[in-house]
């Protein structure tokens, strides 16, 4: 089912660059976001492929990589019932096309994207925020956003109204790694010696 | 006033007025503000604004490790917690490869308790679907039903509502032995309770005036708009992931997959009335098919060894510490695995990097796309028209703000 999927991909898309996952049960396409429009058309309309539904569209962030955010796009065919996932690279300036003409469902997808991620879309008219408080700032699912936010809500009695204010922890925000020293670590502090008397083995 | 003087009567020009429906009103199913821009009582623009409800679970999750990412997954549409918890345990088996390897008997298991928790939502939905039309029978009648699937939920799980039940690898542990004589008597009471609700609703003049032909969203719309589930079957989509892409032991179910015809707000109720009736023959068939055995894989590197085996071996000690503790490491990779929730298709998009923690977790929830269709949906309609779509479209907030 999935080399079917990949053969139609690449008779409508001979330039398509496939992958798939570990276990081989998922296709991703990777796409340039000049690219993105026309292939995403092909995608919907040419019969081998149909994809009618694009039922998710996602933000990813990458801080390291030079273009730190992917947008994930998955899409379905209920004609011929498979899968795809798009993956188009984008930065915090450059635009990614809207495909809201596609799908119209498009449009809360991107809006949430951009209020997740601050990734803009090109051609969406009503790129407000959607799922943070009004006036809010920030883009809180990039990896350089504190899990714990920058301002705290409350009610002051005082004033009689709700009030913002910087974020105040009576503990330090702890994030506990528990990542095994036997994983995280190949040489334990004062265990040097190990290495000189051990075989090593072929590199897993 | 004296008699005398003549009131100034006054003569304002109304084109269109915008109102406020929500966030605080029993109509709108939970923390809904909908600005809605009227013509007399005719909806012309209907603008949802959503998030009220939003607690970060994303970004939570981010921090937590895969099992204690879990129970999160309750509070997404907390009136079907079980499907919920289902569709990020089938990504994370994914991701560890071990979606092969879990029993038989967690299989039957998650069915069984997925197609409860179906009942479970449809009762709702429907019940108070009813109560926004002007019916406050069903809801009372269906809270009572409702309750007994509860209890079940609470012998099973040790919880109501936020059940923590379905773990990666199988499920937390065992039915217990009582279960089942009850479920037994609750199915055949069940089938009785359903033919009184559609005597109540089904021909009632006031529900169908109040439902036919509103709200009604053509096939290739409802394909274009992300539709799923009941709402994309009520349209005339023949399509069900439980029968298409069958996830645990669906494949080995026989059910029918009810289809509407007018993609309107009473087909979308008829919808929910005939899975309910098919849920049952669900449970009955997982019944009847379930083998005892184990209800966990037995990777102890996954499933945690039991209280006893942990009170003697130092082995299932550490196993136990190190899995509460540190958790279990995915192999990088990414999935997007679905499972057909009673609102349609929650997805769940999981990135994993190689750690104990997910790299990144998108929760797609099918109401989400749904109530993105209420303009559509209800331009050209009344005010009170706007109430029913709301209702049929089946919307918790739960898992639309996450």
């Amino acid at each position: 089912m999935v080399e079917a999927l990949e053969n139609a991909l690449l008779a409508a898309l001979p330039a398509a660059r496939l992958e798939r996952d570990r276990f081989g049960a998922e296709v991703v396409l990777h796409v340039s976001r000049d690219a993105l429009l026309r292939t995403m058309l092909v995608l919907r309309d040419a019969p081998s492929l149909a994809f009618q539904q694009c039922m998710d569209i996602c933000g990813l962030d990458w801080p390291a990589r030079e273009e730190r955010f992917d947008v994930v796009y998955n899409l379905l065919s209920l004609t011929h019932n498979h899968r795809l996932r798009v993956v188009v690279p984008a930065t915090e300036t450059a635009a990614v096309p809207s495909v809201m003409a596609l799908w119209p469902a498009a449009t809360w997808f991107e809006r949430e994207t951009w209020d997740m991620y601050g990734i803009v879309f090109d051609g969406q008219p009503d790129l407000r925020r959607l799922l943070t408080d009004y006036g809010f700032e920030g883009h809180p699912l990039r990896k350089d956003f504190p899990l714990t936010g920058h301002v705290e809500l409350r009610y002051d009695e005082e004033r009689k109204q709700v009030v913002y204010e910087p974020v105040k922890l009576t503990q330090d925000f702890r994030n506990f790694d528990f990542m095994s020293p036997w994983e995280a670590m190949t040489t334990l502090p004062g265990d040097e010696k190990v290495h000189l008397n051990r075989v090593e083995g072929p590199k897993p | 006033m004296s008699l005398t003087t003549q009131p100034e009567t006054r003569t304002v020009e109304v084109d269109s007025h915008t109102i406020n429906f929500g966030p605080q009103h029993p109509a709108a199913h939970g923390v809904l503000r909908l600005i809605l821009e009227m013509k007399g009582e005719v909806v012309e623009r209907a603008d949802p604004h959503i998030g009220l409800l939003h607690r970060g679970t994303e970004k939570l999750i981010e921090y937590k490790t895969y099992l204690q990412a879990l129970p999160y997954f309750d509070r997404l549409d907390y009136v079907s917690p079980m499907c919920m918890e289902h569709a990020f345990a089938i990504a994370t088996e994914r991701l560890l490869g071990i979606d092969k390897d879990v029993p038989e008997r967690a299989q039957y298991i998650r069915v069984l308790f997925s197609e409860i928790t179906r009942v479970l939502n449809h009762l709702l939905n429907v019940t108070t679907y009813a109560l926004d039309c002007g019916a406050i029978t069903p809801a009372l009648w269906g809270f009572e039903q409702r309750e007994h699937l509860l209890e079940m939920y609470e012998m099973t799980s040790g919880s109501h509502y936020h059940a923590n039940y379905f773990r990666p690898g199988g499920v937390a542990k065992d039915i217990p032995a009582a279960l089942v004589p009850k479920l037994e008597s609750w199915l055949a009471q069940f089938p009785k309770f359903i033919d009184e609700l559609e005597g109540l609703l089904t021909n009632n003049r006031i529900f169908k005036q109040r439902t036919v032909d509103i709200g009604v969203i053509s096939a290739e719309q409802a394909m274009a708009w992300g539709f799923s589930g009941p709402c994309l079957r009520a349209s005339g989509v023949p399509w069900d992931l439980r029968r298409s892409q069958p996830y645990d032991v669906y494949d080995r179910m026989e059910f029918e997959v009810p289809i509407g015809r007018h993609g309107d707000c009473y087909d979308r109720y008829l919808i929910r009335i005939a899975e309910m009736r098919q849920s049952l023959r669900i449970i009955r068939q997982c019944l009847d098919q379930m083998k005892p055995g184990p209800v966990k894989v037995r990777d102890n590197k996954i499933a945690p060894p039991s209280r006893g085996e942990m009170k003697r071996s130092m082995e299932a000690l550490i196993h136990h510490f190190k899995l509460y503790t540190e958790g279990y490491h995915v192999p990088a990779g990414a999935t997007y695995s679905v499972v057909e929730a009673p609102k349609g298709e929650f997805g769940v998009f999981l990135v994993a990097d190689g750690t104990n923690k997910p790299y990144r977790c998108k929760i797609r929830a099918p109401g989400y796309a749904h109530l993105q269709a209420m303009e559509m949906l209800s331009k050209g309609h009344m005010l009170a028209d706007a109430v029913a779509i709301i209702g049929s479209l089946d919307i918790v907030f739960g898992e639309i703000d996450r």
